[in-house]
């Protein structure tokens, strides 16, 4: 077997790598910092040329985010990329993909807010995403990667759980995994799939009634209450269906841990190096990352709940997920924040700072 | 002569059009949306790309356009049609792409949209039903509204100082690198119904022949949010909005 080549990039990079790689059909986008290297890099390597993989540059995040429904509508395999404030422009597109069940990608590169904010990393979006962010009542699917190899990963498997379940998939990362430069393994090359393939996949495509099928309909507009709410219905069974069996999580350490920090994306790197500053010190702290934040893994913490004696939500926002994991683990151990906000990355020391305070 | 003898292949003279769905219009009696619909089907079957049609509805009255015309259709976000008609065209150049928007969803709250996919050029044809008011939500006031005409968002009269002024969105597009055709068209008698068919039939085959983005403006009516019978809509429209919005082709890069 051929070694995996193994290359030197950063995260956004990697983003519009693998995206070229799994055959993606589509990609529109507007520049924001810190992702605009999605779109530098895709306009670089002119996938139109050997894929055949549409580049647009939209005029807007308005714009990107409808034409990832139009593409979507039709079957293909379309993304977005955006950060923060252009993700607060996408949530009525999402919210209208998510009613009329369309399968796309969309990646954030989170930065501070509110506002304008900075364009230091964040982890501040953690609500607008696995909340809804949008209007009326829809889930994303939740990816959260940590290291460049997961940006590159994550793309493919977005893509595959959006269209198992025609749902928007999201891929929420912030600027330092973004912008930071790391080995990694480009995923092999996979071919788009052809009009025929899209014809089996996705009957329910707008793909112009070939062999005068019948026509197909992509709307969320219902105006009979009855019917609304048989969709509505129908769409939340999915939802349950995605809950129990898509939940994704890393454990470390969590073997012989009487602390348990709770991290994910950047925040977890940094736990992994606070828990072993705690250990060195005699504290015995494990971690739960988890990867897909919606599904949240509630059962797990609520499992690792009974074995210890409390919980640090590591954040890099003002507590947002520390919600989640209170919910999980019904409030009966303590289930405490830390996190720093407006781009500041917290330093190991003052994480374990908080984990001593905790046993005291 | 007895009726079964009259209704015989031979003596058909006029039919409904094998793409226009055999139900009941949501549509106001006197609605120019029928006219058009009627008049889109048509082209799309005469063309042959019955199969190969790709259509987005805006949200407004014709938000159920893909009730009546039966290809396939996606229903868009407000405004937002031209935005997904630029992405469904790049995805599948060999494909019919068109929009089918309104005054309000075209050029108000799809401005950007609308501007920007036609100086792209890209490859696909707008249908925009010019009435100048708002329908669906019930006769508000659109920025196509004529200066001093009565809606229930300006029930004085549109007025300048207040509202601004009604935008010209055929003449702005004609004067954009990326239009191919760009018409303003009516349906008010057969005459202009038989006009605007060769112009939506023009625009759709310069899309396919990829020479750019198309236009086709139909100043129509809204009789039910102007109060007036359609008869009275009809010559209201004739005499108040082609004086200020002018019939005929503003840009025809095809030929």
């Amino acid at each position: 077997m051929a070694e995996k080549e193994v290359t030197l990039m950063k995260g956004n990079e990697a983003i519009a790598h693998a995206a070229i790689r799994c055959g993606c059909d589509g990609y529109f986008g507007y520049p924001i910092t810190p992702q605009s290297e999605v779109l530098e890099t895709l306009a670089a390597e002119k996938p139109w040329e050997t894929t055949g993989m549409v580049v647009l540059q939209a005029e807007s995040e308005v714009a990107s985010i409808n034409m990832v429904y139009g593409g979507a509508a039709t079957g293909k395999r379309v993304m977005t990329s955006s950060s923060s404030p252009g993700i607060s422009l996408m949530q009525e597109g999402i919210s209208y993909m998510a009613g009329a069940e369309l399968p796309a990608l969309i990646v954030n590169v989170s930065r501070g807010g509110p506002g304008l904010g900075t364009i230091q990393p964040s982890q501040a979006d953690y609500f607008q995403t696995v909340k809804g962010g949008g209007h009326g009542d829809y889930r994303l699917i939740t990816l959260a990667p940590a290291s460049v190899q997961e940006m590159a990963d994550f793309v493919d498997l977005a893509f595959e759980l959006a269209f198992k379940y025609r749902n928007p998939a999201m891929i929420l990362s912030d600027g330092a995994i973004g912008q930071m430069m790391e080995k990694v393994v480009l995923p092999p090359f996979k071919p788009r799939r052809t009009e025929e393939e899209i014809a089996k996949e996705c009957p329910w495509a707008t793909t112009g009634r070939l062999g005068m099928r019948k026509p197909n309909i992509i709307t969320s507009l219902e105006l009979r209450s009855e019917e609304m709410e048989q969709i509505n219905l129908r769409i939340q069974a999915k939802y349950r269906e995605i809950e129990k069996k898509e939940v994704r999580y890393e454990e470390y350490k969590t073997e012989d841990a009487e602390y348990l920090v709770v991290a994910f994306g950047s925040a977890a790197r940094i736990a992994k190096k606070v828990i072993a500053i705690a250990r060195e010190e005699g504290i015995p702290v494990g971690l739960l990352r988890p990867i897909t934040l919606w599904p949240f893994p509630s059962q797990r913490i609520a499992e690792l709940g009974k074995k210890v004696k409390g919980i640090l939500s590591l954040e890099i926002n003002a507590g947002q997920m520390v919600e989640d994991i209170r919910l999980a683990v019904e409030c009966k151990i303590p289930v405490q924040w830390y996190g720093r906000l407006g781009g500041i990355i917290p330093e190991p020391e003052e994480v374990v700072e908080q984990i001593k305070k905790m046993t005291r | 002569m007895t009726k079964e003898e009259i209704i015989q292949p031979q003596n058909l003279v006029y039919q409904k059009p094998e793409l226009l769905n055999d139900v009941p219009m949501h549509y106001c009696p006197g609605c120019s949306h029928g006219v058009v619909h009627k008049l889109i089907s048509e082209v799309v079957m005469e063309m042959g790309m019955a199969e190969k049609t790709i259509a987005i509805s805006p949200v407004g009255c014709a938000v159920f356009a893909y009730k009546y015309i039966d290809v396939d259709w996606q229903e868009a976000a407000h405004g937002r049609a031209p935005a997904l008609a630029s992405a469904v065209k790049r995805l599948w150049p060999d494909r019919l792409v068109f929009t089918y928007q309104g005054d309000g969803d075209l050029a108000c709250i799809g401005t950007g949209e609308t501007i920007h996919a036609l100086n792209r050029g890209e490859n696909i044809t707008i249908i925009f039903i010019n009435n100048a008011i708002y329908g669906m939500t019930g006769g508000q006031m659109a920025p196509t509204t004529l200066l001093g005409m009565k809606t229930v968002t300006c029930p004085y009269g549109r007025d300048p100082k207040l509202h601004g002024y009604p935008l010209k969105m055929a003449d702005i597009a004609a004067s954009l690198e990326g239009t191919c055709y760009v018409t303003r068209q009516s349906v008010q008698n057969v005459g202009a119904i038989l006009k605007a068919k060769k112009a939506i039939r023009k625009a759709f085959e310069y899309s396919m022949q990829g020479k750019g983005s198309n236009l086709v403006e139909i100043v129509s009516t809204c009789n039910t949010n102007w109060r007036m019978s359609p008869d009275k809509a009809n010559k209201w429209m004739e005499e108040n909005m082609v004086p200020f919005y002018p019939l005929g082709d503003l840009k025809d890069m095809g030929k």
